[in-house]
């Protein structure tokens, strides 16, 4: 137990992949644990090996880094340039001609626009991320309770909303609420029900984008959760059973514990990519009606592009930068606290 | 073997002569010898009218010697206005670029004036209308040249049959073939009076109130009738002006004869209610009227393209033109300037429209009768007063006559028709011009 300070320290030393230098060192560590008093010779010998050893490393971490420069310079290219390129371009006026510093972010401050569009991505992303994630957790109950035989096929068809481009099944969807010859409204009327102005109605026309992104983004909570099910060992259910626990208190008291970390993971991931939505908002309302559905993106493209504002447009989609962060702080605070609970 | 040799004097002079010799003459006749020039044009809705577009430049090139490419570029989600932005930004691309309406403002510092184009042009085809000079021109420098293909006037589409049954207003007649409009009695109160009278009798007029251009376009003829301007030609806010509100309080009595969801159309679906035969007018370019004389040809022998109604302040129908515009930073200015002559030459225009099947308006006063407009159909003559051949409609774009700059922020916000709809569904009147004066504020960056 005293030594356990050292044997952390030569673990964080160590590269994250394994190589023959660590092994060995590991070798080390055990050694160093159950022989306690020959802890500082197993130290000295390992010192006259360094050298090479440290050439070695340094050949392969020099392998490994070029092997990963493609991805890097990928990145750099894909992701960083243009992430760098729109900060910059926040910083010009209108005509990108001159340096504003912070102006179009306080321009942006003083419109009611921009504000209800903050306030709309939030519902929308809130929302959606909270209905996919439920419904996520039912279906995944569901696939899970099917005899394995028949769960693949299942499995397969839940997942087809999540695996056809939104833009294509969003224009599906689109002619379902068409304002004319909506399918819905068709089928409503044998019910006597309606007919439901799906895109017209400011209130509708939020549930309509909300209710096709729940569509869209649901199969992909499905099928974590149902790999996070899996994981939890039957043991668990079984001491519960005999324990006398009924079905809320098995969910409440051991498949969500045990699901925290997958919920917390999948709830970020989701967030991020309901936040920056904008082919189904744009197909189905493009922000309409009265600006009532735009979202960051929408929004950002309507002002960027249409209203040739570039730098405000960019302005906008960088406004969604210091929400999702403070979004990613708190959640994966969440999953350090609990990883080390557990 | 004997070697000349090449004394200093000798090598400058040479070195002298061929650069001046080069300089000097340009259009050398060999193959491609007057360079490259690469072209981006709209990619045209009419099947096969873009190979106009590629017989004329391929009958100029080859005249020429000029290597030329071209792409057409789709409208469809933007994307000719994000090439413009993105070639804008990198300073290069195409060398001639066509861009809608307001772009040519819009990236107006990246543009090559082009006066000695449209000074000869203007001379030979005739002049161009107001909203041309306002859209196409900026401090005397004209930024593009007015592009026959994609330019359009979007008025009236009426079912000749409903309108004669439900409203009584035989449009035929009020818009002869050949002859000049009989249409004092075409105004905003008749307007409205048919507007009621097919809504009542199942067929009312498809306008919508959505964010998408058609919608925009009509909201900016109806307040201009009224002379209702949000912001004046000197770039002052003017939401709060009696014209405006009486502008507001028009349209809120037609939103009560537009189909309940209009809020949520957008460019096709008027086009979809006329072809469907569900509507008695619609206001848009005959590519409606094209696709009904395909899909619905019982519909299609029923619709008559005619003018707009007038209002207190005149008769206004929106006007979208296209123009060709050519990059400060092209590499071939005089070959692109010669081609964009030849573009705009009568024949060439003809063949626009030919192609086109009359859709496409050249924006010259001398060319507004030629012999497409007068003989497509079916009905024969259906699209003869679509381009004003009677200039008796003033032909203007919405949001005009704010700078084209502010203009342009208040054309793609949709605030014209944001306002019409906030009245319209309960809103008061000063809450809704508070509104507005706020979003134009907005709009005055520079």
């Amino acid at each position: 137990m005293v030594l356990r300070p050292t044997v952390r320290m030569h673990l964080r030393s160590r590269p994250i992949w394994p190589t023959a230098h660590s092994t060995s060192h590991m070798k080390a560590h055990v050694m160093a644990d159950i022989v306690v008093e020959q802890g500082r010779a197993v130290r000295t010998a390992s010192k006259r090996k360094r050298t090479s050893l440290r050439n070695a490393m340094g050949r392969k971490s020099t392998v490994a880094f070029f092997l990963t420069l493609p991805l890097i310079l990928l990145i750099a290219l894909l992701v960083l340039y243009p992430a760098v390129y729109s900060v910059h371009l926040a910083t010009l006026n209108k005509s990108m001609q001159r340096f504003v510093g912070f102006g179009n972010f306080t321009f942006l401050f003083n419109r009611d626009t921009f504000w209800m569009v903050v306030k709309q991505s939030c519902i929308f992303a809130v929302t959606a991320v909270f209905f996919k994630a439920l419904m996520g957790f039912i279906v995944a109950h569901f696939v899970h309770n099917i005899p394995a035989k028949g769960q693949r096929k299942w499995r397969g068809m839940l997942l087809v909303p999540w695996v056809i481009p939104p833009a294509m099944s969003t224009l599906a969807w689109l002619w379902l609420f068409d304002p004319s010859y909506s399918a819905f409204n068709y089928t409503l009327s044998f019910f006597g029900i309606g007919p439901i102005n799906w895109l017209g109605d400011t209130s509708w026309a939020r549930f309509s984008v909300i209710l096709v992104n729940v569509w869209y983004g649901a199969p992909f909570f499905m099928i974590m959760y149902l790999a996070a099910l899996k994981s939890v060992p039957d043991q668990l259910y079984e001491a519960a059973a005999i324990d006398g626990a009924n079905w809320w208190q098995k969910i409440w008291f051991i498949t969500l514990p045990m699901m925290r970390n997958i919920i917390a993971i999948t709830t970020l991931f989701s967030l991020i990519v309901t936040f920056a939505n904008f082919d189904i908002v744009r197909i189905l309302t493009s922000g309409g009606p009265l600006d009532r559905t735009h979202l960051f993106a929408t929004w950002a493209f309507k002002v960027g592009i249409e209203g040739s504002d570039i730098p405000l447009g960019a302005s906008v989609s960088l406004f969604m930068v210091p929400i999702l962060a403070i979004a990613a702080i708190f959640i994966l605070r969440d999953v350090n606290k609990r990883g080390n609970e557990a | 073997m004997s070697r000349k040799k090449l004394t200093r004097r000798q090598f400058v002079a040479a070195t002298a002569m061929s650069s001046a010799a080069l300089i000097t003459a340009p259009y050398v006749r060999g193959a491609y010898a007057a360079g490259k020039l690469s072209i981006g044009f709209w990619d045209h809705w009419v099947p096969n009218a873009n190979d106009a577009s590629t017989a004329l430049v391929k009958e100029w090139a080859d005249k020429e010697k000029v290597e030329v490419s071209i792409d057409y570029i789709t409208s469809n989600n933007n994307k000719i206005q994000l090439t413009v932005a993105a070639e804008a930004q990198a300073k290069s691309g195409h060398d001639i670029l066509q861009m809608p309406t307001w772009w040519p403002h819009a990236y107006s510092e990246n543009l090559e004036p082009l006066n000695d184009v449209m000074e000869p042009l203007i001379k030979q085809n005739g002049a161009v209308n107001d909203t041309v000079k306002y859209l196409g021109q900026a401090g005397g420098k004209w930024l593009g040249v007015p592009a026959t293909p994609g330019s359009q006037i979007k008025g009236p589409c009426s079912r000749i049959d409903l309108m004669k049954k439900l409203a009584g207003i035989d449009v035929q007649e009020m818009y002869p073939v050949g002859g000049p409009p009989k249409a004092d009695n075409w105004t905003m109160e008749t307007f409205l009076k048919a507007a009621e009278a097919c809504q009542k009798g199942g067929s009312p007029f498809g306008i919508g109130l959505g964010e998408t251009t058609d919608s925009v376009d009509t909201a900016g003829a109806i307040f201009q009738s009224f002379g209702a301007e949000l912001v004046d030609a000197k770039g002052d806010i003017t939401v709060k002006t009696d014209a405006v509100r009486q502008a507001l309080e028009y349209y809120k009595k037609l939103i009560a004869f537009l189909p309940p969801d209009a809020p949520s159309w957008d460019d096709a679906s008027n086009n979809k209610w006329l072809i469907s035969g569900r509507g008695a007018l619609i206001l848009n370019p005959p590519s409606a009227w094209a696709v009904a004389k395909r899909d619905a040809p019982q519909v299609a022998e029923q619709c008559w393209t005619h003018g707009m109604p007038s209002g207190p302040k005149g008769r206004f129908a929106p006007f979208l033109p296209y123009f060709w515009g050519l990059w400060s930073f092209s590499k071939n200015k005089e070959a692109a300037k010669s081609l964009l002559t030849h573009l705009s030459q009568p024949s060439s225009i003809e063949k626009f429209v030919a192609a086109s099947g009359g859709y496409d308006l050249p924006a010259y006063a001398n060319m507004t009768t030629l012999k497409t407009w007068a003989e497509e159909g079916p009905p024969k003559g259906t699209l003869y007063h679509y381009p004003n051949p009677f200039n008796h409609q003033t032909l203007s774009i919405a949001a005009s006559p704010a700078p084209p700059k502010i203009a342009q922020q208040i054309y793609f916000q949709a605030t014209l028709t944001k306002m019409a709809l906030r009245f319209a569904q309960g809103e008061k009147m000063e809450t809704t011009l508070a509104w507005a004066e706020g979003e134009c504020e907005g709009f005055m960056r520079s």
